[in-house]
């Protein structure tokens, strides 16, 4: 059976490297967009940060024979505490400038992390090796790797409790109440700046937990980030700020437009996500969740 | 009685404060005794809101003494002040708009080593309106329960001295009415509070003395009953 000329096993295959893709644009996305509405920072690190997780994994391996498990656990811990130093020694001195500061700042770091990634191993990919789950599983109409159906279930639980611990825990009240006044917070007696700290961490640190899932899907580089960097503001931009859910949907979403372009039309697959862009700004300015500014 | 009734709850002497490069509060003295009710009365600009801000920290620079419950406090960043036992009510209320009316009632933490505060049932005795909208989102309760919101939820963690800022501002006379009764009730507990406010009439009837600021300084200080014999003096202090 076909459907516009494609046979329809093609087109499933193909969706569903688009629905695995989504899942990374949305762990990232979700990221950068909790890191935003509380440092009102756009963080060009993210990328850096995805790829420093995918090294990690990498390096954990080769170096210490740290499998991928353990990795998973332990290199979002070790890139989020390194966010906590960035932010620390450099982020909190630009919070009162314009948000052209920190995209300066961010890019500038972003720069630095993959140069010295760069000087020390080279541009050209890590092979991770075999990937911690082996096998296929028959859906019956599409025989899938496991792997990358753990990839889609990992993203999508760490998404879960990503949502689950901003709207529905004690912490995630003080995070949505600082994201709309963080002076009045802080005069309950919260302490913000380790409240901003250790959201800039987690942020950094989902972006590394992605980045460990990749690891064995994608080659492992200092450039690893940068395509995934440009995408995920094009995810961030078409979905909004407004809503957590809305940063997920939009991720997968556009990595299942993404999979579509590559069947029909490849030529145009890594320009789609900016046509997206480009239509939904003129349409909704603020995303299509994103509420009124 | 203990022994910290003996210092004043808060105690300011030449307090200074600037917003950039204007220099709002230019010399601020007062102390408020441990369950008093003390109004800052004066014209817009006066520095009455700034006063408030400044003990808190939340203006620029500061300079002179704030000493709260005996421990200074001027070198304090804003949280840290907080937890000497202090609670704040914005001018501007403050209610957080992504957070329903029970999780901003709940937000501010309690504080350790101060006692304990009202209980949620406490609160919800004294405003009746916040329990039934419990579930509301923050904005939408009206702008009389948002107040009672303000001031409700600083009332559990176990602060001792309340700032207040034109609580009774742009409110129907029935939810200022409210609103005083709940003040009384906080006093006659043994709270100390620290009202802003526009409305005379309100405060008079609730403080025990009254100050009167003028060009960033305390020009004066009155107890209700010497208004009337003052009542010349007191028109001049808040007429335009």
């Amino acid at each position: 059976m076909d459907i516009f000329g494609m046979p329809v096993q093609a087109l499933l295959a193909q969706l569903m490297i688009g629905l695995v893709n989504g899942c990374f644009y949305a762990v990232l996305s979700l990221g950068l967009a909790v890191i935003f509405g509380m440092l009102h920072v756009i963080n060009f690190t993210h990328g850096a940060m995805f790829m420093l997780g995918a090294l990690l994994s990498w390096a954990g391996l080769y170096y210490f024979e740290l499998n991928y498990w353990v990795m998973l656990f332990l290199a979002p811990l070790v890139v989020g505490a390194f966010g906590i130093v960035l932010e620390r020694l450099f982020l909190k001195r630009i919070y009162k400038l314009d948000y052209l500061y920190g995209l300066l700042l961010t890019l500038g770091l972003t720069l630095i992390i993959e140069g010295a990634v760069r000087s020390a191993y080279g541009v050209s990919g890590k092979p991770y090796g075999p990937a911690p789950i082996s096998g296929v599983t028959d859906l019956g109409f599409l025989m899938i790797p496991n792997y990358r159906l753990w990839v889609i279930v990992a993203s999508l639980l760490v998404c879960a409790a990503t949502w689950y611990t901003i709207e529905r825990t004690r912490l995630g009240a003080y995070l949505r109440a600082a994201t709309e006044n963080a002076r009045l917070v802080e005069a309950f007696g919260i302490n913000v700046p380790v409240l901003v700290s250790l959201t800039f961490g987690f942020g950094v640190a989902l972006a590394a937990f992605a980045g460990v899932l990749a690891a064995p899907i994608m080659q492992v580089s200092a450039l690893t980030g940068q395509t995934m960097i440009v995408i995920v503001f094009a995810v961030v931009v078409i979905g909004g700020m407004g809503s957590i859910a809305g940063t997920v949907v939009t991720g997968i979403g556009l990595g299942l437009v993404e999979a579509l372009t590559k069947v029909y039309y490849p030529e145009a697959s890594s320009m789609v996500m900016f046509l997206v862009m480009v239509l939904v700004l003129l349409v909704r300015p603020n995303g299509l969740f994103g509420g009124v500014e | 009685m203990n022994s910290a009734t003996q210092t004043p709850a808060l105690a300011v002497r030449d307090l200074h404060a600037w917003y950039g490069e204007s220099h709002v509060l230019q010399g601020v003295d007062f102390d408020v005794q441990h369950g008093e009710v003390v109004t800052l009365l004066g014209r817009n600009g006066a520095g009455r809101t700034t006063t408030l801000r400044a003990l808190l920290g939340l203006t620029g620079r500061r300079s002179g003494s704030i000493r709260l419950f005996g421990q200074p406090a001027i070198g304090l960043s804003t949280h840290r002040i907080a937890r000497l036992g202090v609670g704040y009510c914005p001018e501007e209320r403050g209610i957080f708009a992504s957070l329903n009316c029970e999780e901003n009632l709940l937000l501010p933490p309690l504080f350790k080593g101060t006692e304990a505060g009202l209980s949620l049932d406490e609160i919800y005795r004294l405003f009746p309106n916040l329990e039934e909208r419990k579930h509301s989102p923050g904005t939408a309760l009206s702008g009389g329960e948002q107040q009672m919101l303000a001031l409700a939820r600083i009332l559990r963690t176990g602060a001792r001295l309340l700032l207040l800022d034109e609580v009774s501002e742009g409110l129907a006379p029935v939810i200022v009415d409210t609103l005083g009764q709940a003040i009384q009730e906080l006093r006659r507990r043994g709270y100390t509070i620290l009202l802003v406010e526009q409305n005379f009439h309100f405060s008079a009837a609730l403080s025990d003395r009254l100050l009167f600021m003028e060009s960033g300084r305390i020009i004066d200080t009155l107890t209700p009953d010497q208004l009337n014999d003052n009542a010349d003096k007191v028109a001049r202090m808040l007429s335009v």
